[in-house]
């Protein structure tokens, strides 16, 4: 089928230009470029006889944006000219759009985002459906890119520095009404048809229409670069970007360089610019990763990992056994999604104050005014607390969320099993004990599966499942769409000691702790964790987790060693050391009266100084570059390893699951992205120095190897 | 003197109009300049550690040229740390004053290394952004009897007896020379594409040039500095030149130096320097100069800078192969020729500041390259650079090639 921009004159000479583009949305590639060119062409040459234009989408979304796959496929070195020819030609026809010497106005009826907000802000006036479906922003930041439609400059001119800097640096994306407020567009309309009248009305209202930069005399709003306050703005901008990209992520410092050139050239001189750069940044390896990110989330989220074939399901009754920390949440997430839910425990008691941690989020939510007390009622309504088992009765789902003990797990599952309806699910919230064995009691194993939440459970966006060696299909399927009812992107991994988050996760605490035990000074050990882009240093996260659990769990896992014949646990340093400061010291976390830290009540946490006398050698001093490599690589070759293992077997999964799941740097696109744009042959060779230098741990798996050989990239 | 100041290469970036939407109106002036320097660092394999500074000339140090753009642009070219930038300001000078302070540094034998040179972003830092005592403050103007130097020109030419037509044939040969120049290729050896980002060249070569200039064409231009002359300034100008009935303002766009965007960079370091970084020199600067003239008519330094400067050196105009003065204007040429007698075929052979424009603060070190390469073209010895210079200033160089 072949796209057509339906052009259409009405009586009044107003010209409707339809874009309706072979693909299941309007994008700018080749075709697009071929079919806005006929009609500027068409435009210009019947110029005389048209009143004004009427810019429109046959599609449920106004217009889509860039190609991201053709963007992801192009080299550093290859082809940046022709993208540089293409952006300017498409630069090109906006601008002859804008300065046909007719109103034009975007009637947007759906997502305008990115390369399709561009479009809108080229045009002289723009009037939005009030829907839902309507979205508008230059999002392209997120990508790793900046808005090379002229997105930037328009933006600038349009609003001035002071406004334009938030939604280009943010890539914010504004709902109808939003972008009304922000002045994104200017006109809502309740329906299509009174949309397009608004169009055509402004159109007749303003024949004369010309975009205020090409207005002679233009000033750009709240000044230029000559103003010492817009200086001083630019001038905080980025050190206030640095806090949060740590200059790990090159396109927002490149927005705000453009956002700086447009307030000091010309209009047209700033679109080349924007080119450029916009250019210069498609290559580069942190936009690939942000790319892929984009891509691979859409596949997790589009069921990349769901056995296909089964049809979706919803869960309408979900039983919660245990109101912990992990309980309350679950119950928090499913009641927001509109399941019932039965919150049971031991006592009536606990059960209420797991329901309670509902109200209070809920709350919240009242009183930042994001939620109504109807809703808040309503939402709590569906949670009931319990300590009677046989309310569960019924359920579709029943999640098990008690502590980590194989025997209490199984416990629980033997009482209570038989409350679930016929054919219900079975889910059991665990980060490290193996699905297999937590199954073993049973009747149905198939209908078993692991759930592991992330704590909170309402902050964290993912749920990794796992499948235990019964698990049917069908299970697998119910519990993805459980957790993406509860608005969660699942990802899916076999069942392994550890799974794939939490032995990545515990990589990293370990790898700080093994840097202690060689005397590496603990601020530089924090400093660098947070310079390759963890969240926190690898001590802070030990502290979080807590020197107990810590503990608790390598027993735990030595426990599970004994019972499969397993040697998964082994001596490690982060357990000597928790150890140590748990028995000795009586330090066991963050909340059981310091760790790695002391936290003084109302002030700021401080490295705890013995832990200098304990273990610092002023002695030793490891290249810095050695030091973040460890923190950073240490997660992947144990991703690698797990990727090598089939505990996780979709890339997509374990990038995702890194990034979402245990905080790993967003710019790298994830665990086994990162290694692609690395170089896999050259992050080998980094792996044989670092096995060289510091162990074993660093020698590259085997699939690494093989990939590198034959050329091949995780995919 | 302790030194020899040797010249161990000449570069340039080519020259655009000083205009937004051409093309170096695309180039942060910082950019211009680190893009240079690297331009220089990667012709030779420089081990910038070895630099001790970096001398730039900038005129207008303001907004992005200002804040020392000398070591910021160091900075931003990803130089060695220990490197040392300072900019400098001697009007128009300013590029050649880098030079011979280079030159200075090395001869004194108290830096080994040094790199000289300029920086001018006219389009995107106008000509005139950083103010100034000397023409804004109303005591010191009226004081110093400050007067536009377009206007100081057409008194020269006025005086001189130089005709309109005489200087629009002068700015038809400055074309002719500079276009048959770089259409020969005499320019390619030290001219440094200028890129982007992404390595895409924004600018190849320079772009000011107008072939085909005839003074036909020049004959319909109006004169740049008559409403401004008529204003009250020629009064002002007259009253130190009392004999002059009324000025003949024959100057305009085509006959003065153009408005461009441009930089450059010259690599000055000892003997010893040249030997550890295993590089020939190409030149060395002989003898330099600095004086000053009467400032109203501004400029007349050239021809009393070029004998000072050859008294310093024990030379004689005759002894100079080759001369490089900045045709700020079409009279200011003139007058230095009739001031020294030093014969036109020696005399800007390759065209000027009128036909490819001058970046205030980069030119006198661009006439440094120029004159090295035609130098090394005709197997000459020795060339003489020059400039009139604001506040009546004059400037020269010698350098000779080896």
């Amino acid at each position: 089928m072949t796209g057509t921009f339906n052009y259409e004159k009405d009586s009044d000479n107003i010209v409707t230009v339809t874009m309706d583009m072979s693909g299941p949305v309007n994008a700018m590639n080749d075709e697009y470029v071929a079919l806005m060119g006929e009609t500027i062409d068409r435009l210009e040459a019947e110029r005389e006889s048209i009143a004004g234009v009427v810019l429109t989408s046959a599609k449920s979304s106004f217009f889509a944006g860039g190609d991201i796959k053709s963007m992801l496929s192009l080299k550093p070195g290859e082809g940046e000219a022709e993208m540089f020819e293409m952006n300017l030609k498409i630069k090109g026809m906006l601008r002859r759009m804008e300065k046909l010497g007719r109103p034009v106005v975007a009637a947007i009826n759906g997502a305008a985002l990115g390369g399709g907000y561009e479009i809108c802000l080229a045009c002289h006036h723009r009037v939005a459906l009030d829907s839902k479906a309507v979205q508008v922003g230059l999002p392209e930041v997120s990508l790793g890119l900046l808005p090379g439609g002229g997105g930037i400059v328009r933006m600038v001119n349009k609003f001035g520095v002071e406004r334009a800097i938030m939604p280009l640096l943010e890539g914010t994306r504004f709902n109808a009404k939003k972008a009304l407020e922000a002045g994104l567009v200017e006109e809502l309309a309740d329906d299509v048809p009174s949309m397009i009248s608004k169009a055509k009305a402004w159109i007749k209202a303003n024949p004369e229409a010309m975009n205020p930069w090409d207005v002679k005399g233009f000033k750009i709003p709240g000044g230029n670069a000559k103003n010492p306050k817009i200086t001083q703005m630019l001038q905080g901008a980025n050190p206030m970007l640095f806090q949060k990209t740590r200059g790990l992520v090159p396109a927002p410092v490149k927005i705000l360089d453009v956002i700086a050139d447009a307030l000091r050239v010309d209009f047209d001189t700033a679109m080349e610019i924007e080119a450029r750069v916009f250019v210069g940044l498609v290559t580069t390896p942190v936009a690939k990763n942000l790319m892929s990110f984009f891509l691979q989330m859409n596949q997790v989220n589009g069921g990349g990992s769901r056995p296909a074939g089964i049809e979706k399901t919803a869960v309408q009754k979900v039983g919660i056994l245990g109101a912990g920390m992990m309980g309350q949440g679950i119950a928090y997430v499913s009641a927001m999604a509109g399941i019932e839910v039965i919150l049971k425990d031991i006592s009536q008691d606990a059960a209420d104050k797991g329901k309670a941690y509902s109200d209070t989020l809920l709350t919240k939510r009242v009183a930042r005014g994001r939620m109504t007390e109807e809703k808040k009622a309503s939402v709590l309504g569906l949670i009931t607390p319990t300590d009677n088992a046989d309310l569960l009765e019924g359920c579709d789902l029943i999640i098990e969320a008690v502590f980590e003990n194989v025997d209490l797990k199984h416990k629980i599952t033997e009482e209570l099993q038989g409350k679930l309806a016929e054919n219900g699910v079975w889910g059991s919230n665990t980060s490290t004990l193996p699905i297999t064995l937590l199954a073993e009691p049973a009747k149905r194993p198939e209908n078993f599966i692991g759930i592991h939440f992330f704590s909170p459970v309402d902050k964290m966006p993912l749920v990794e499942i796992i499948t235990g060696e019964q698990t049917s299909d069908e299970t697998l399927a119910r519990a993805f769409d459980y957790a993406q009812q509860i608005r969660k992107t699942p990802i899916v991994v076999n069942d392994s000691r550890g799974f794939f988050t939490s032995r990545v996760f515990a990589t990293y605490i370990e790898e700080g702790a093994q840097l202690i035990e060689e005397g590496v000074d603990p601020v530089l050990i924090e400093n660098l964790g947070r310079a390759v882009g963890m969240p926190v240093g690898p001590l802070a996260v030990q502290d979080e987790v807590s020197q107990q659990l810590a503990v608790k769990v390598s027993e735990t896992n030595r426990e599970l060693d004994e019972r499969l014949g397993d040697k998964f646990a082994g001596e490690t340093a982060s357990y000597r050391i928790a150890s140590k400061m748990l028995n000795e010291y009586g330090r066991g976390g963050r909340a059981h009266g310091g760790g790695y830290y002391d936290y003084p009540e109302g002030g700021e946490k401080q490295l705890w100084s013995e832990l200098y006398s304990l273990y610092h050698k002023p002695e030793v001093d490891l290249p810095v570059n050695d030091i973040k490599d460890r923190l950073l690589f240490r997660q992947i070759v144990e991703s690698l390893r797990c990727y090598e293992e089939n505990v996780v077997n979709q890339v997509a999964d374990a990038n995702i699951g890194s990034i979402m799941g245990i905080g790993f740097p967003p710019h790298t696109g994830g665990v086994l992205q990162y290694v692609n744009t690395y170089g896999l042959k050259a992050f080998a060779t980094r792996l044989a120095e670092l096995e060289s230098r510091y162990g074993e741990r660093f020698a590259a798996p085997q699939v690494l190897l093989d990939k590198a050989e034959k050329g091949e990239t995780f995919a | 003197m302790s030194n020899s100041a040797f010249i161990y290469d000449a570069v340039r970036t080519p020259r655009a109009k000083g205009k937004m939407g051409s093309p170096l109106s695309q180039v942060k002036p910082v950019d211009l300049l680190a893009g240079l320097l690297n331009g220089l660092r990667d012709r030779h394999g420089l081990d910038t550690a070895l630099v001790d500074d970096v001398v730039m000339g900038c005129v207008t140090p303001v907004g992005e040229q200002g804040s020392c753009i000398a070591k910021t642009a160091v900075m931003k070219a990803g130089w060695d740390e220990s490197v040392a930038g300072v900019q400098l300001d001697r009007f128009c000078a300013s590029g050649l004053e880098a030079v011979n302070l280079a030159a200075m540094k090395i001869a004194s034998g108290w830096e080994e290394l040094v790199v000289a040179g300029g920086v001018e972003s006219m389009s995107r830092v106008p000509m005139g952004a950083n103010g100034g005592a000397w023409g804004e403050d109303p005591q010191t103007a009226s004081d110093t009897a400050f007067v536009p130097q377009g206007v100081g020109a057409d008194l020269i030419a006025t005086m001189e007896g130089f005709s309109r037509e005489d200087v629009d044939a002068f700015a038809v040969r400055s074309q002719e020379r500079a276009a048959a120049a770089r259409e020969a290729g005499y320019f390619d050896g030290s001219v440094i594409p200028v890129k982007d980002g992404n390595g895409m060249v924004i600018l190849q070569r320079d772009d000011f040039i107008k072939p085909g200039t005839t003074v036909e064409s020049l004959s319909k231009l109006k004169p740049s500095f008559e409403m401004l002359g008529g204003m009250g300034f020629d009064d002002i100008a007259l009253s130190k030149y009392p004999h002059v009935a009324r000025i003949n303002h024959v100057h305009h766009a085509g006959n003065s130096s153009g408005i461009v965007d441009g930089a450059a960079a010259v690599l000055i370091g000892s003997e010893a320097a040249g030997a550890k970084l295993g590089l020939k020199p190409r030149g060395r600067v002989v003898a330099t100069a600095v004086t000053g003239t009467e400032p109203t008519i501004m400029l007349t330094g050239p021809g009393p800078a070029t004998f000072k400067v050859l008294e310093k050196a024990g030379m004689t105009i005759d002894q100079i192969d080759l001369f490089e003065i900045n045709e700020a204007f079409a009279s200011v040429a003139m007058r230095f020729q009739k001031d020294t007698q030093a014969p036109w075929e020696k005399i800007n052979v390759n065209g000027g500041a009128i036909a490819m424009g001058h970046p205030l603060g980069a030119t006198g070190a661009m006439l440094i390259s120029t004159v090295l390469d035609e130098l090394e073209r005709r197997q000459q010895r020795f060339g003489l650079v020059t400039l009139c210079v604001g506040g009546g200033m004059g400037i020269a160089t010698i350098v000779e090639r080896v």
